[in-house]
């Protein structure tokens, strides 16, 4: 006989609006002012699912966004949203939804096999087995599992939802729209505050929608009218404020009821009014997961706001007075209603409303067992009374909650208060305030006196004009609440699966085990049962699992601490947080001053950090494998051009420039001479290597300072620390030209010829622009700064100039440079020039290595002090077997070499984290081989050995030979021809 | 949450980067043996409450500045350089 009905007239659903939707492919129709879950019991559908583990039938256990079991997946395709909230999702026009966790229905469910295997999932069952020493049984139980757990699934298309973002501000910020939240929100927007109303539910009006009073039904439209007419405010409904953040700031989440997409709000508030209300809590007794098990406020707002009443009979089950209203109201709406009543008495005039309205009431009695599969058909009481009670439906209600979630982002822990037997938030924060339920104030009234003054306050905290009073509903007086918590079943109960929390299927008997094994500190609980885990974090079971555990431990309920309480309070699509930083606007794009030349120039381009480089071109092949080797051919043995404006470039001024350098590079800089560039290393003040670079003296006050592309910004904030605030004393400023500056390197034997073509006015020859020799010279109306620098290890030179012009002067050259055969090469051929030549950069300045593990030690300065000096040479930092650099060869040429590749000493089992790893490799033109830099445990003290590099994801191993890290030109001959 | 930089006034806090503990005195320049360096750049206090500490407006204006920051609420007092 389970099943509820809808009723002809009443409730808040449009029945001239009709909807048509769909329910596991199955044709239903519901109104306007639905939800999915009142649309399903409408249609009967009291079975909506399966548990998570044990695939017991489920039905709603509430009317709103704590409930754990009714759990749909929308739309399909890549449409796809899974773990939609039933109760709070709008019933639309051909919304599609489908049941999870359930095959092939939720009537019919294979899985069901687990409530046998249900040994299986009991408190611990994964730290037992999967945590001990018996690891392997993760391979035996990983399929079954799989297939059994998890809720609703991701789709892995690629969907076309839009997830926007924007930054809001107000005054006034109020969360909730119950009475307490609409007349904070009346008073604050009449006074002209900037307000946001914030309301998570598609309607205003809390819990006075889930009421049946004409008078409050009147209040309430006033208060949104009220509202509407301020310009100054916004109600917003749909809208759930996911977290409050430090420095007054909330997200909210809004929901389109069109297209179901989510949209996140960051608002910056001057003054927050909490008026987020209360959640019921289910009691806990044998079989209170049955379908038709519901809580008692959540029958009473099926009842008045959707029209949905139980067919004929309904028990409540409480511990407390509010409950008492839910029977009332369907006695009224002629279902036949009895109540088991906990406590020994509740107070007169309960009593004798119910006895007007022919309730029957049996005191000290609970639940001993709910009948019926799956859904209920009977209640066993059990206590005092132990009578058998058919039914449609069971409302339960062991009290009231309040949401002190929000409150406790900011890091205030909830106290137990013990009158209404539940937490409430332990303090505001300054410019926070609350009203109404979240307070423990549970009468419409008295909740709307809140909602006033806590407007008042928010507008004397913000020097605004006081709020004005505003008319209070014309209702009798709120009635005393009184309760007497139970956190137990009663005595006489079933041995049946008594549950506490529904969405993860952990049970009282769990709770127990997790005490006795030790497992009894809240957080210890929590983790141990995954009680609290669920996509509803608890808020239905979270207070009752504390208090059942005070109880196991003998402390009090305000003693045993809650669990932390974490954003967002309600599962939303991750889709909404990422908004639209996906894909390439993920992060900024950089791209160089040659970046659209490089593009037409049939250049392919990877990404190097945030920029766009030049990979390879397409003259030189059509895959890098091949062309990078043509393009380094290019450089030994005639000229290249490349693109290297993302250098670090950061101009140093002042009298004291030369001394600024000399402290923070390890060699000196004081007295390089103008005109001259150096190669430079600089180390933090652990003695880390930081950075390299190469530095040129422009005149007696100002260098050019480079520095590799990856550590640009973080060397520019360091060397601007050091300069404000500590070396205040120095007169020097620094100045990025990283984006104002770009430059290019010309390189190879014919590299001077080039540039002789380029600038025939220039003197380039070897005598006046000898080996590190820098030379400004004009070009076009700008300066053309020419540094005769190499990463290659050949001839070359590097042409910087102001961005602006970088096109034309590296278009310039290669006009000019024709003759010689110029041609541009890219980032990969680049790095595999300076493999060559031995020349650290990125991959090897892992943030964890000193100079001498680079092989830079005889760099540094005896003499002078440098930033570093003094912790580089810690104990550690000298040991023998540090990971120092390596050249390596590869010593099987059928194979090939990979970045990355794990190093072992060939008598070593290919085990674990080896001896070190390959930073670079490449192919050598110059030798005709794979050629790598590593780093190697004791490094270059074991030149000639012969290695082994392992590459366990592809099950790949190579004999290597340990030598030089400087492969070509050991002596320099060419730099300096 | 906002940081008030002492140049540009109050500003979004993703704007600024965190530069440490600014409650030690750097040893000077060349001064200062292995301890005394160590003691600075790897012994912190990790207070619960007012921590004097380096922030710099990273994506503004490159001032580097001093605040107390409350560790428990953020609560940031100063803004002096
Ligand atoms: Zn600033």
């Amino acid at each position: 006989m389970t099943g509820f009905r809808r009723i002809e007239s009443g409730g808040r659903v449009d029945r001239t609006l009709p909807l048509a939707f769909t329910y596991n492919g199955k044709a239903l129709n519901g109104f306007a002012g639905d939800s999915l879950a009142s649309a399903l019991l409408a249609n009967g559908q009291i079975t909506i699912g399966r548990s998570f583990k044990y695939h017991r039938p489920r039905g709603f256990l509430s009317a709103g966004l704590e409930e754990p079991n009714g759990l749909f997946t929308l739309g399909s395709g890549a449409m796809t949203v899974p773990n939609a909230i039933g109760t709070v999702t709008e019933l639309r026009e051909a919304l599609a939804a489908r049941s999870q966790n359930a095959w092939p229905s939720p009537d019919f469910d294979v899985m069901a096999v687990n409530s046998w295997a249900s040994p299986l999932f009991t408190a611990g069952f994964y730290y037992k087995t999967f945590m001990g020493p018996l690891q392997k049984s993760w391979m035996f139980y990983e399929p079954f599992i799989r297939r059994a757990a998890g809720l609703g699934r991701a789709t892995e298309e690629k969907g076309n939802q839009r997830y926007d973002q924007r930054n809001t501000f107000c005054d006034i910020l109020v969360i909730g729209s119950g009475p307490a939240g609409l007349a904070a929100g009346v008073v604050a927007a009449q006074a002209g505050a900037r307000v946001i109303i914030a309301e998570q539910d598609f309607e205003a009006g809390g819990s006075l929608l889930c009421m049946n009073i004409g008078a409050l039904e009147t209040w309430r439209a006033d208060c949104v009218a009220r509202i509407a007419k301020c310009s100054n405010a916004r109600l917003v409904t749909r809208a759930t404020v996911q977290g409050l953040y430090d420095g007054k700031q909330a997200v909210m989440s809004i929901v389109d009821p069109a297209t179901g997409n989510v949209r996140l709000e960051v608002i910056r508030f001057a003054a927050v009014i909490n008026a987020v209300g209360a959640f019921e809590r289910p009691l806990v007794f044998p079989n209170n997961d049955r379908p038709g098990v519901m809580l008692a406020g959540a029958l009473r707002t099926y009842l008045n706001r959707f029209a949905i009443a139980p067919k004929q009979r309904a028990v409540i089950v409480t511990n407390n007075d509010s409950a008492y209203q839910a029977a009332f109201d369907l006695a009224e709406a002629n279902v036949a209603v009895t109540i088991a009543e906990h406590r020994s008495s509740s107070s007169g005039e309960l009593l004798a409303k119910a006895a007007q309205l022919g309730i029957a009431i049996f005191p000290n009695s609970g639940v001993a067992d709910v009948l019926g599969h799956p859904a209920i058909t009977a209640v066993r009481l059990g206590g005092r009374h132990a009578v058998t009670i058919e039914c449609d439906a069971l409302g339960v209600s062991g009290g009231w909650n309040p949401v002190v979630h929000l409150t406790s982002h900011g890091g205030i822990k909830p106290n137990y208060e013990p009158r209404i037997a539940s937490f409430v938030p332990g303090g505001f924060a300054e410019g926070h305030f609350g009203a109404g339920s979240v307070l423990g104030h549970f009468g419409t009234l008295a909740t709307i006196r809140d909602g006033v003054k806590a407007a008042q306050q928010a507008l004397t905290y913000l020097d605004l004009n006081d709020g004005e009073e505003i008319e209070f509903p014309a209702i009798r007086a709120d009635r005393a609440y009184g309760i007497q918590a139970a956190w137990t079943p009663v005595e006489g109960a079933e041995s049946g699966k008594a549950f506490v929390d529904f969405q993860n299927d952990v049970t009282l008997k769990d709770v127990k085990q997790a005490h006795q094994e030790g497992y009894s500190n809240v957080e210890h609980l929590k983790r141990y049962t995954t009680l609290g885990m669920g996509t509803d974090q608890g808020k239905t079971s979270n207070v009752n699992a504390l208090a059942i555990m005070a109880g196991l431990r003998g402390i009090d309920v305000a003693n045993a601490g809650t669990t932390t309480f974490r954003p967002p309070f309600s599962p939303m699509t991750i889709g909404a947080i990422a908004g639209r930083s996906i894909g390439k606007h993920f992060r900024p794009t950089r791209r160089s001053p040659l970046h659209d030349w490089n593009e037409k120039n049939g250049a392919t381009f990877i990404e190097a950090g945030p920029w766009l480089r030049a990979w390879y071109f397409a003259w030189a092949g059509s895959s890098p494998e091949t062309a990078y080797i043509k393009e380094m051919e290019l450089v030994r043995r005639g000229v290249g051009i490349a693109d290297v404006s993302t250098l670090g470039k950061i101009d140093v001024q002042g009298p004291d420039a030369a001394e600024f350098l000399n402290r923070v590079y390890v060699n000196g800089f004081a007295k390089l001479p103008i005109g001259k560039a150096r190669y430079g290393v600089m180390l933090n003040d652990d003695g880390v290597v930081l950075d390299d670079g190469t530095t040129s003296r422009i005149s007696e006050t100002q260098f050019y300072m480079t520095t590799t592309t990856a550590q640009a910004g973080e060397v520019m904030s360091w060397l601007e620390y050091l300069l404000q605030c500590h070396w205040r004393d120095l007169d020097v400023h620094v100045a990025s030209l990283t984006d104002e500056w770009g430059g290019m390197a010309v390189s190879g034997k014919k590299s001077r010829e080039a540039l002789q073509l380029a600038f025939p006015d220039a003197d380039v020859s070897n005598e006046t622009l000898s080996y590190m020799g820098v030379k400004d010279v004009s070009f076009g109306g700008t300066t053309v700064r020419l540094m005769r620098l190499s990463f290659s290890g050949e001839l070359a030179y590097e042409v910087h100039c102001p961005a602006n012009y970088v096109q034309s002067l590296w278009e310039h050259i290669m006009r000019a440079a024709e003759p010689l055969g110029i041609k541009p090469y890219g980032l990969e051929a680049l790095a595999s020039l300076r493999i060559e030549k031995g020349h650290v950069a990125g991959l090897e300045l892992d943030h964890r290595n000193t100079l001498d593990d680079l092989g830079l030690g005889k760099m540094a300065a005896k003499e002078k002090p440098y930033i570093g000096k003094e912790l580089r040479f810690r104990e550690a930092y000298q040991a023998p077997d540090r990971w120092s650099l390596v050249g390596l060869e590869l010593l099987e040429p059928e194979k090939k070499l990979r970045g990355g590749s794990i190093l072992f000493a060939a008598s070593d089992e290919i085990k674990g984290h080896g001896r070190g790893y390959i930073t670079s490799v490449t192919w050598s033109t110059e030798l005709q081989k794979f050629i790598a830099l590593g780093l190697y445990q004791g490094g270059l003290k074991h030149e000639g050995e012969e290695i082994v590099a392992a590459f366990p994801l592809k099950n790949e191993q190579a004999r290597l030979k340990i030598v030089s890290p400087h492969f070509v030109d050991r002596e320099g001959a060419r730099l300096h021809a | 949450m906002k940081i008030t930089c002492p140049h540009c006034g109050d500003r979004d806090w993703s704007e600024f980067r965190y530069g440490g503990d600014a409650s030690k005195a750097r040893p000077r320049h060349g001064t200062g043996d292995a301890k005394a360096w160590h003691d600075y750049y790897f012994l912190f206090d990790n207070p619960k409450g007012m921590h004097t500490e380096y922030w710099q407006h990273v994506l503004g204006c490159r001032q580097w500045f001093v605040v107390k920051r409350n560790t428990a609420t953020n609560e940031m007092i100063g803004g002096g350089e």
